[in-house]
């Protein structure tokens, strides 16, 4: 009792001492803090405002309100970069997570060459993605392209590829998948090699078959590096700029054209900048709604976990 | 002096302050008023300006590069020193629009593509009008003689109420590149006409062959001008005098159906994404029969490491349409920014570099088709010349019927996309003349609201 009391008449100054310190922390956050209001909040704040303006680069800006955004609603364009947009995300994440995943499960055995394998399984993601677009483009060529020769060679008909409204974004996801698989075996990988011996030995006791290992136990106890790898592709599949603007520039006519490719153009090819501030403040609140999803899942994965 | 002033009647004297104010207002457009009111009399003399600086802002291409390459010889000419910076095309529009609009850009002279920039510039009156030092002895180079350009380069440097804006440098008249080895298997001769033209493909299309009979730009915003060439031949415009479109006019639908047939017929499969490299790609490998696009990428057509038809290239002028035979033009120049205070230095650099040594080694150096008519004779005389005479004729006959292939408007580039989907839409079997109602119909509010701001 007595102990207790000392430690308690004790702590009382101390905590004291605590909350004074905390004030003079929240001092040193102030930079940070500043940093981010200038380049981030106003940034922000200011598209926002410009958002209610028609504005043209070189024209005088009338303020419109919502104007901008009920444009986009009824926009049929708009509206289809939305689903070009979620159409490749889906896919552009599914694949080199079934793939990624695949490729970690067959690296994290032992055998021959491996160090030598892996290191050459993880170059694409090293490219420059520009330098990888043209180097597609190339080979998606319908009548000079490789992958045609390819197909052509093994008795397949050959394909359009991107030069198809159809094909373009499965076309433009082989190249996202052959970019970034890399990415998630990596983090799959370090997922695996972190996992506990016992679970697999109780199992095997148990009669487990290998497909059942890696049902129960394996696939359980990596979703949480999955999920996180799920994460970090949805985000670059979202933002994916760069190989569609090379590749195929949004077409034939519209078809690939994602809602940063329709974004662009109304911003630097059409300086219509009140729209495209409208444009990226939907853009913002698809990604706000798709990370709480995604944090959602995560949170999940962990419980589970 | 003084004296004479204060014997003077008082109009007098209002009307002689009154004449050398407006000789002070146009000399005012000139830096340095007073150093030219001194050389007034004098013969034009390069060193003028020497020791000033200019900045120049040029788009990254080898005409770009060969001004740069040559900015030493304008340095040690005028003895004025050149900061240039050079960026890629869709760069150098953006980085336009942003420095102009901030009133202050970084530099005195600019590099412009008349079909993209001319009336943005114009309608923000962001160069300067170049006519007081064309006008002015001391200020023309002699060798600045216009009788000796072309009357389309002339045509896109000047506004309609004739003030003169910039001077061009390059053409790029469109004219078709065909194959005379299919042509001969097949015993077709070069068409003259529209008609012809779609017959010749008809006849030389041979998918089984893998060659298609026509191959042009089907991408979107690309394909506009393979269109405009041939409504340019049907008659048809871009606009009325009072800004309204006739891009949906009979004329225009009727192109737009030569467009889908030539294309989707005759055309390569894929061709709704082909830009201007993969269909140069399919004619070098000899197969395609035609290709309509710029004279300007002829370049390697004529070159054994990346053609399979070295000496086998036709050089076609742009058949005749059933109401005109036109090459559609597009072309590009430079300008002198209006916020610039070297105006005078950046009027020599002009000069020099639409001189006729300039115009002459951009030919030789396969940069581009010279505005100067004096450059052909001039370069066919030198020896490492290599563009075959064809060529050099296509082109003089192509610029005498050129009229630019993209309407004279702010928003070019949305009209291109705007078009060029419908277009796209078209090789992929949209009804002509509905897609091309649809675009015109969503482009006029665009083009009104350009002209009314």
């Amino acid at each position: 009792m007595s102990r207790s009391v000392a430690t308690i008449t004790a702590a009382a100054p101390r905590a004291g001492f605590i909350l004074r310190r905390r004030r003079g922390y929240r001092l040193l956050t102030i930079p940070a803090m500043l940093v981010v209001a200038a380049v981030i909040v106003f940034p922000w704040l200011f598209t926002v405002y410009m958002s209610a303006f028609d504005w043209k680069i070189g024209q005088a800006a009338h303020f419109v309100g919502l104007g901008n955004y009920a444009g986009l609603v009824t926009n049929q364009r708009f509206l289809e970069s939305i689903v070009h947009t979620f159409y490749f995300t889906l896919l552009a994440v599914i694949f080199p997570l079934v793939l990624g995943t695949a490729a970690a499960l067959i690296f994290h055995r032992r055998f021959r060459g491996r160090g030598v394998l892996r290191a050459i399984f993880t170059m694409p993601m090293m490219a420059t993605p520009v330098a990888i677009a043209l180097v597609w483009t190339m080979m998606f060529h319908p009548q000079q392209g490789v992958l045609n020769y390819l197909l052509t060679s093994i008795g397949l008909p050959p394909s359009l590829w991107v030069y198809s409204p159809k094909f373009v974004i499965p076309s433009l996801v082989i190249v996202e998948v052959w970019h970034w698989t890399p990415l998630v075996m990596l983090i799959v990988l370090g997922g695996l090699a972190s996992l506990p011996t016992e679970p697999y030995e109780s199992a095997r006791l148990d009669g487990a078959t290998e497909w059942q290992l890696f049902r129960h136990v394996t696939l359980p106890l990596i979703m949480p590096f999955v999920v996180v790898a799920a994460v970090i592709r949805t985000i670059d599949a979202v933002k994916a700029f760069d190989t569609i603007y090379v590749i195929s520039q949004g077409g034939p006519g519209t078809a690939s054209e994602t809602i940063n490719l329709y974004l662009y153009l109304q911003a630097f090819a059409f300086y219509n900048i009140g729209n495209a501030s409208a444009v990226v403040v939907v853009f913002f609140a698809i990604i706000v709604a798709l990370a709480l999803l995604l944090l959602h899942v995560r949170e999940r994965a962990r419980w589970a976990a | 002096m003084t004296d004479r002033t204060q014997s003077e009647s008082p109009d007098a004297r209002r009307r002689r302050l009154l004449q050398a104010g407006a000789g002070a207002a146009a000399l005012g457009m000139l830096p340095g008023g007073p150093a030219l009111n001194a050389h007034a009399q004098n013969a034009f003399d390069w060193k003028r300006f020497k020791g000033q600086k200019i900045e120049v802002f040029l788009v990254k291409s080898p005409r770009g590069d060969l001004l740069t390459k040559y900015h030493k010889e304008f340095e040690e000419l005028t003895g004025i020193e050149v900061g240039s910076e050079m960026t890629p095309e869709q760069q150098q529009r953006q980085k336009a629009v942003i420095e102009f609009n901030s009133g202050n850009p970084s530099f005195d002279v600019i590099a412009l593509s008349y079909h993209v920039q001319k009336r943005q510039f114009a309608k923000n009156n962001w160069l300067t009008d170049v006519r007081p030092f064309i006008d002015d002895k001391s200020m023309a180079a002699p060798d600045l003689d216009f009788a000796d350009f072309a009357k389309g380069g002339l045509n896109y440097a000047m506004e309609s109420d004739g003030r003169v804006m910039s001077l061009p440098l390059n053409l790029d008249p469109w004219v078709v590149y065909y194959n005379k080895e299919l042509f001969a298997a097949k015993n077709v001769a070069y068409p003259k006409t529209f008609a012809e033209m779609l017959d010749a493909a008809a006849k030389l299309h041979d998918a089984s062959a893998g060659v298609a009979g026509f191959v042009a730009r089907g991408l979107k915003n690309a394909n506009v001008p393979v269109w405009t060439s041939f409504m340019l031949g049907y008659g048809g415009q871009f606009m009325d005098a009072n800004g309204k479109l006739l891009t949906d006019s009979p004329a225009a639908i009727e192109a737009g159906k030569m467009y889908q047939a030539l294309l989707a017929k005759y055309g390569p499969q894929g061709v709704a994404g082909f830009n201007w490299n993969e269909s140069q790609t399919l004619f070098l490998q000899g197969k395609a029969a035609m290709w309509l696009d710029g004279i300007g990428f002829a370049q390697p057509l004529e070159d054994p490491a990346k053609s399979r038809i070295v000496g086998k290239v036709g050089y076609g002028v742009m058949p005749a349409g059933p109401k005109q035979q036109v090459s559609a033009l597009f072309g590009d120049g430079e300008g002198i920014s209006a916020y610039s205070k070297k105006k005078g230095p950046a009027w020599f650099y002009l000069q020099w570099a639409s001189n006729k040594a300039n115009q002459t080694r951009m030919l030789q150096a396969a940069a581009g088709a010279p505005v100067r008519n004096s450059a052909y004779a001039a370069a066919q005389q030198s020896s490492d010349f290599k563009a075959p005479k064809e060529w050099v004729d296509c082109m003089l006959k192509s610029a005498a019927i050129a009229q630019p292939g993209l309407p004279v408007i702010s928003p070019v580039t949305e009209f291109r996309d705007v078009f060029g989907v419908a277009l796209t839409n078209m090789i992929n079997g949209a009804d002509p003349a509905t897609e091309l109602r649809k675009a015109t119909a969503e482009f006029q509010p665009v083009l009104d609201k350009s002209e009314k701001a």
